[in-house]
């Protein structure tokens, strides 16, 4: 890839399908070489605005197509998505094998989790049935097509509480993507705001559907700044916000927005299996480490009331084997940090709560003593790490970073909910009925995980942060006299 | 960019030369001249009439101006004796919070925009028509400015204010809400004038123009020409402003000024120059030097960034290197003007670092 500009691809503005191309662009730069790969047109606040005063002509062409053509059209764009040569913008085009070279080149993740996470997204297209079957508890998804219907005997109507979904994206990874895309089979069109170094998968999914036979008008990508961010969430009557604590707390509150912050996913080990804790160690692994230990449902502690020590020690000497590989081995396991600053602020958070006391890097000792900051060619990573944390008070206790990171915690039982707080995904290794009893009724919980099942694992059916089809549709009241 | 003769250019130096001679003259002589320049002369211990023969010089000799006197001196300390005895006008820069800087004036706004005037197209400002000024009135230069334009040109204006000073409270105090609906307010009273009457030209901000455009068809409304000024333009805003906002029906005319200089004119023709806009000051009556950031004595080369700093050359007032808050671009002379420009003009950060956004 050179490093003119003028060679790279370029990102335009998609408003409402129409490609524009913006005075004011970022550059991409890869963190292997720092060469510009891509560079993207930058939408300006305003023109955000002015484009959402169209959202209702695109919601109309979006839904004159009905749900069973929706549903069989996601089903293609899933094999276009996967397979075909498609447009960025002005003539530039991008096969899959490119796609995954330029978000490796950008994003640090290897090939091998690019191609892990595509499959992802293209499983949510491809059985679009299966997630509105989950989303929709059964109901057959054509009642969207008129709006009223019937559901196990009850007539429904619902309608549209959206004229567009509205995402303020993150870049970590793109399996996150597959959050928005039954969006389009749910009729609301799109207006997303790309992660600053993540453009590349929401314009090859929103490529697919349109070559899917998707209306363009459906899907608007606005790369813009934080005022450009505000204005869409201003103006979407509904939209997902990714972002960090302080982003999250800006919003809490607002019925319109659903925030998706740290996930602070968790392994709780319970009394009754505790003694039995080696069992389990594919668990704590894959919760911890896979993806890279880049995504939200990625555990970043672990409870157990005993043992905690030799957990500690025993997860530390597995994942003491992941060792940074270049991008397209296929045997790569974590990540480099597209931005070599972001470790370094990670990893100094880490040791400076260390420092403090009453917490220790196990894993050092289970590496032989090299550091956790690495270096492979130019690019940098973290080693994966485990700390060992006395006290739940510890700052380092619940605390995610992205990379492979997690706290061991000794936690009597009784005590774990008190002390957890809101946590996306728990597995809860327990048959104590009465825990689970808490767990399920617990409001700090999105998804329970019950049994040796991963945090990182996905079930389809099951919604995410949320449900999306009850946030973009309303369930009204209906009565209807026979023969009207 | 279109070529301009080397002629022209050491013309347009020379007459600045002579000018700077002349208001040296008149600032520094006992009978026409100003307390805090004749106070200067004395303590400096050396006689800017003598030594002071050319711009060049003037760099060469002043150091740059704090403005920080702007806020505590004494108005009669800037009063030249030529003026001694007429009353004058006070006004206050923009947006600035706690003791305002302050400058006091006669006439020079007036000859400002009479001579701004002449750069307007008449079919964009039709002379006789009304117009409409949305923005910061109050105790700013640029209100009675507007008014003289609109007057010298044959017109009346309607006014609708807008306190910046307040919105920079309510923003700094978290009231994000409270400044929206502030601004909604502003729009408001704005879209009951044009409702109601014919208004030909417009004068407002970026931002307002551009909450005026959410609203209405702004050349539906008959607006024929906007002058739009006060906070910074880059292309891509400038851009959406004309196509968008404007419907590329309407003229646009961006400046660059504050209380301190005056106004600057834009270089016409920015609409084929990817809409990167260039300001040139009213020289002789004010200059613009685009500086390095570590030394202002020292210009940055054409096409780079650097600070802006102001050297106004008045009777009414000589204010020499003043650093503004502003970041541009040093721009070549061109066809309208023989001197350097100033573009894509933004707030001057010290250490420019970029914003690392978030991972998530």
């Amino acid at each position: 890839m050179s490093s003119a500009a003028s060679d790279v691809p370029h990102f335009p503005v998609l408003r409402a399908g129409k490609e524009y191309s913006s005075l004011d662009r970022v550059e991409l730069t890869s963190h292997r070489d720092g060469s510009v790969v891509a560079s993207v047109s930058q939408a300006n606040a305003g023109l955000v605005r002015r484009d959402m005063r169209k959202l209702d002509q695109n919601a109309q062409r979006l839904r004159a197509m009905p749900m069973a053509e929706r549903i069989e059209r996601c089903r293609e764009a899933a094999r276009i998505f996967l397979e075909d040569e498609l447009p960025i913008g002005e003539g530039a085009t991008q096969t899959a094998d490119d796609y995954v070279a330029q978000l490796s080149s950008t994003s640090g993740l290897p090939h091998v989790m690019v191609r892990a996470n595509m499959e992802k997204c293209a499983f949510v297209l491809a059985e679009m049935t299966t997630i509105l079957r989950g989303l929709m508890r059964g109901m057959d998804p054509g009642v969207l097509d008129q709006g009223f219907g019937d559901h196990d005997g009850v007539p429904v109507w619902y309608t549209p509480s959206a004229r567009a979904l509205g995402a303020v994206l993150p870049s970590n990874s793109p399996g996150v993507h597959s959050l928005w895309i039954p969006s389009i089979a749910l009729g609301v069109p799109l207006a997303l705001k790309p992660g600053r170094e993540e453009p590349w998968t929401p314009m090859r999914i929103a490529r697919a559907m349109m070559a899917a036979g998707f209306p363009a008008e459906a899907f608007s990508l606005y790369p813009t700044d934080h005022e450009g961010a505000g204005t869409l969430l201003e103006c979407c009557d509904r939209s997902l916000l990714f972002g960090d604590a302080r982003v999250a707390e800006k919003y809490a509150g607002d019925p319109r927005i659903e925030i998706h912050g740290p996930g602070r996913s968790k392994v709780l080990v319970g009394d009754d299996v505790a003694d039995d804790w080696e069992q389990f160690m594919d668990v704590y692994v894959d919760s911890v480490a896979r993806n890279g230990g880049r995504s939200c449902i990625n555990a970043s502690a672990i409870y157990i009331p005993r043992h905690g020590e030799a957990l500690a020690e025993a997860l530390a000497e597995r994942l003491a084997r992941i060792e940074p590989r270049p991008h397209d081995d296929p045997d790569a396991q974590i990540a480099a940090f597209a931005n070599p600053a972001f470790a370094d602020m990670m990893s100094g958070a880490i040791d400076a709560g260390i420092e403090q006391g009453g917490a220790r890097d196990v894993t050092m000792a289970a590496r032989g003593g090299s550091a956790r900051r690495a270096e492979l060619g130019c690019s940098v990573y973290l080693r994966p790490t485990v700390v060992r944390c006395d006290s739940m008070e510890h700052p380092l206790a619940n605390t995610e970073y992205m990379f492979p990171f997690t706290s061991v915690v000794e936690v009597p039982q009784e005590r774990m909910l008190e002390v957890m707080g809101p946590s996306l995904v728990v597995s809860a290794l327990t048959r104590d009925s009465g825990f689970l009893q808490s767990l399920t009724t617990s409001p700090l919980i999105s998804r329970l995980n019950v049994g040796p099942v991963p945090t990182s694992k996905v079930e389809w059916d099951q919604p995410h942060e949320g449900n999306l089809f009850e946030f973009l549709h309303e369930r009204r009241a209906l009565q209807r006299a026979a023969g009207w | 960019m279109t070529a301009v003769s080397n002629d022209r250019i050491e013309a347009a130096q020379a007459a600045l030369d002579a000018h700077v001679r002349d208001i040296i003259a008149h600032h520094f002589s006992p009978e026409t001249g100003t307390p805090v320049w004749l106070d200067y002369a004395r303590s400096a211990g050396w006689d800017p009439r003598e030594e002071v023969r050319s711009f060049s010089d003037l760099i060469e000799r002043f150091d740059n101006f704090d403005g920080e006197r702007l806020r505590t001196d004494a108005h009669e300390m800037w009063i030249p004796r030529a003026y001694a005895g007429r009353p004058f006008t006070i006004f206050e820069t923009g947006g600035s919070t706690g003791m305002p800087k302050q400058r006091i004036g006669w006439d020079d706004y007036k000859l400002d925009y009479e001579e701004f005037s002449e750069l307007l197209d008449d079919e964009a400002f039709p002379p006789g028509g009304y117009w409409l000024m949305v923005g910061p009135t109050g105790p700013r230069r640029l209100r009675l400015a507007i008014e003289h334009l609109a007057n010298h040109r044959g017109s009346s204006c309607y006014f609708v204010d807008l306190d910046p000073r307040w919105v920079k409270k309510l923003i700094s105090s978290g009231q994000g809400d409270q400044a929206k609906a502030y601004m909604r307010h502003v729009v408001d009273q704005a879209l009951s004038i044009l409702k109601h009457r014919k208004v030909d030209a417009l004068f407002t901000t970026p931002r307002l123009l551009e909450a005026l455009g959410d609203e209405i068809s702004i050349p539906d409304a008959g607006i024929k020409g906007v002058f739009c000024g006060g906070t910074e333009m880059d292309p891509q805003n400038v851009r959406f402003l004309c196509e968008e906002i404007l419907e590329g029906q309407v003229g646009f005319v961006p400046t660059y000024g504050n209380t301190l200089m005056g106004l600057a004119c834009h270089k016409k023709g920015f609409e084929n120059e990817n809409y990167s806009i260039t300001y040139y000051a009213p020289q002789p009556r004010a200059v613009l030097r685009v500086t390095d950031p570590e030394d202002s004595r020292k210009l940055v080369d054409h096409g780079e960034w650097g600070r802006v700093e102001l050297t106004t050359l008045t009777h009414e007032f000589f204010l020499p290197r003043f650093l503004e808050r502003d970041a541009a671009k040093r721009i070549a002379p061109c066809e309208d003007f023989a001197w350097d420009g100033v573009a894509e003009v933004k707030p001057y950060a010290k250490n420019e670092e970029k914003i690392v956004e978030g991972v998530y």
